[in-house]
């Protein structure tokens, strides 16, 4: 089959609507969701979650704190650090590791609404150009983040970090800090595609590093249904990791994107006509096509 | 030859690798410059922003607070605020103005134990030690205590009042018989929370809380104040203590209270009385005499 010629379009004749939606939706309200829930104190008065997503309180009692803001604090040398921080931070980690770690990025973090709403806008108004970033761009920042709060000795990066000032900005309130969104916006739309999420974030960076070894993971078990229409390739917030999957039957590569920078953002999942995509473990052990030798080589070749 | 052919495309895989590194490090070094230059700039914050109590200095402040707004949240009186951006408190802190939101010093100091990190440091049980900045009476000009008019008002609202401020009695030298009340702020005593300053009736304060740093000088360390080592050592720590002693001739003695000059008879029997004394004196007791004499002497 040739590519498609309205995206999306396959999915919901072949599927319907909602299995063609179903996980963006699910996305929008884990998103919307999570702001609720921290509203719901300063609105309402009810308490369920307290803070922002750098460092908040569940139900009074569970603490959790950002590793990505804990990392920046170990770096500026800061040696104080009280054992609600650590034990926040493990928390927040062991959830990472699990679900996936760039789970954040697509699941949590307040940007993604406003880098999705600019990828939507640039797909509307067409425009292809824009500025090419090395893949690894984010690592660099990542990098440049821990290095400056290194020399500074203060998380200097907190400074300007849009998703923490948009999460913290929504909840208590922000002003000038809408220009930073704004700015990441129109950067995303006339700049460079995706530029923020997929090829600046340091945030995203650490998480993508964090979800390495995460089980949950993307699988594409069905691949030999693919007809090739690359929708999936469309929409992937990080698409350069599809292809070698999708297309490595005959190299021996696993039907599983194992790569940290998939967000589990499942759209890949919604946008196949042909359900080559679901959720699923790292390795299915009910599959038989790969021996245990040949799982173990794989996996220690992408760990 | 054919080595360095079969070379080529390596080397030029090779060049555009360092190449599209270069040019990597060079915009994300150039973003991080500014970030770090931003920081620094950032970092030194407007004078009357006061941290919460218990707030480390601010440079571990800086390097250890996630601008969670946990303390903001438990705050029962509100008065804290994360900064937003392009304020002049670096991004996400918090802060609070006594002018218009002084800290109520609460016993319980909700604001510290849930703090996560320790940059407000949970060690702190006792507001009355924590320091948050010292007030300071910065205008003597406009404070009208100085001006001779009943006020007192930064005195009485004061939490440690007797303690961080005392009023001091001064003579009033314009109208020669009233008393100035003089507030004066005690160091060891203030914690910079804010209620004088919002209590002042100045239309623009005369009493104000600055960050310590700001508000206090610093004796240098070579000075030690003798008195203290003294008291300290139980005595002198130099000379040994001796009495002060005139240079009196003998037989006199000075005492101050005793008023002035003592002629101790027992030990000059010369000296029968004091007036005896006087008559020795070459000079009669009117003095012009003494001019009388020096015009008889020149005639």
């Amino acid at each position: 089959m040739a590519r498609y010629t309205v995206l999306g379009a396959e999915a919901i004749r072949k599927k319907g609507w909602w299995p063609a939606h179903k996980w963006l939706i699910l996305r929008r309200l884990s998103q919307i969701g999570i702001l609720l829930l921290f509203m719901l104190g300063p609105w309402a008065g009810i308490w369920i979650i307290k803070g922002n997503l750098s460092s908040s309180l569940l139900f009074d009692v569970v603490p959790m704190t950002d590793p990505f803001v804990f990392l920046q604090m170990l770096a500026t040398g800061f040696s104080g650090i009280a054992a609600e921080a650590v034990t926040g931070v493990l928390i927040i980690l062991a959830f990472y590791l699990l679900l996936g770690g760039r789970v954040f990025c697509s699941w949590v973090c307040p940007v993604n609404l406003v880098t999705d709403a600019s990828f939507w806008l640039r797909r509307k108004l067409d425009i292809r150009t824009g500025a090419n970033f090395l893949r690894n761009t984010k690592y660099w920042m990542l990098g440049m983040v821990l290095l400056v709060s290194a020399i500074s000795g203060v998380m200097a990066y907190e400074l300007v970090n849009p998703v923490s000032i948009l999460h913290r900005g929504i909840i208590f309130g922000m002003g000038f800090g809408w220009f930073l969104i704004a700015a990441i916006f129109l950067f995303d739309v006339f700049v460079a595609k995706r530029g923020w999420c997929t090829n600046l974030c340091p945030m995203g960076a650490f998480y993508g590093l964090l979800g390495k070894v995460s089980p949950i993971r993307v699988r594409a078990d069905a691949r030999s249904k693919c007809n090739d229409c690359a929708e999936c390739f469309v929409v992937c917030p990080e698409p350069q990791i599809i292809p070698a999957i999708l297309k490595g039957e005959e190299k021996g590569i696993p039907p599983v994107i194992l790569s940290g920078e998939c967000t589990n953002c499942g759209r890949c999942i919604d946008i196949c006509g042909e359900d080559v995509f679901h959720f699923g473990l790292r390795f299915d052990r009910s599959k038989a096509a790969l021996s245990s030798g040949e799982m173990n080589a794989a996996l220690k070749q992408k760990l | 030859m054919s080595d360095s052919a079969s070379k080529k495309p390596a080397s030029k895989g090779r060049r555009r690798f360092l190449i599209d590194s270069a040019r990597t490090a060079c915009g994300v070094g150039l973003l991080g410059l500014g970030i770090g230059i931003y920081s620094k700039s950032a970092s030194s914050m407007a004078p009357m922003a006061i941290r919460p109590p218990g707030a480390l200095d601010e440079a571990d402040f800086l390097a250890s607070c996630t601008r969670c707004g946990l303390c903001v949240r438990d705050c029962p009186y509100n008065i804290l605020k994360l900064a937003d951006v392009g304020d002049d408190v670096p991004t996400g802190t918090p802060y609070f103005m006594a002018r218009t939101d002084p800290c109520e010093m609460c016993e319980d100091i909700p604001c510290i134990p849930v703090c996560p990190t320790g940059a407000l440091d949970h060690a702190l049980t006792d507001i009355n030690e924590s320091r948050m900045g010292l007030a300071v009476v910065v205008d003597q000009e406009t404070c009208i205590a100085f001006l001779g008019l009943r006020c007192e008002v930064c005195f009485n609202v004061c939490p440690i009042r007797g303690d961080a401020i005392t009023l001091d009695y001064r003579h009033n030298e314009r109208s020669g018989k009233h008393a100035l009340f003089i507030p004066i702020v005690h160091s060891e005593a203030c914690t910079g929370c804010g209620l004088c300053e919002k209590a002042c009736i100045l239309d623009e304060a005369a009493i104000k809380v600055f960050p310590m740093h700001l508000a206090k000088g610093e004796l240098g360390k070579h000075y030690r104040l003798g008195w203290e080592k003294k008291d300290a050592a139980g005595g002198s720590l130099v000379t040994p203590d001796q009495e002060h002693r005139y240079n009196l001739p003998e037989g006199m003695s000075y005492d101050h209270t005793g008023e002035g000059l003592i002629f101790d008879q027992a030990n000059a029997p010369a000296m029968t009385t004091p007036d005896a004394a006087m008559e020795e004196t070459p000079f009669s007791s009117n003095p012009l005499d003494t001019l009388k004499k020096g015009i008889q002497e020149a005639d």
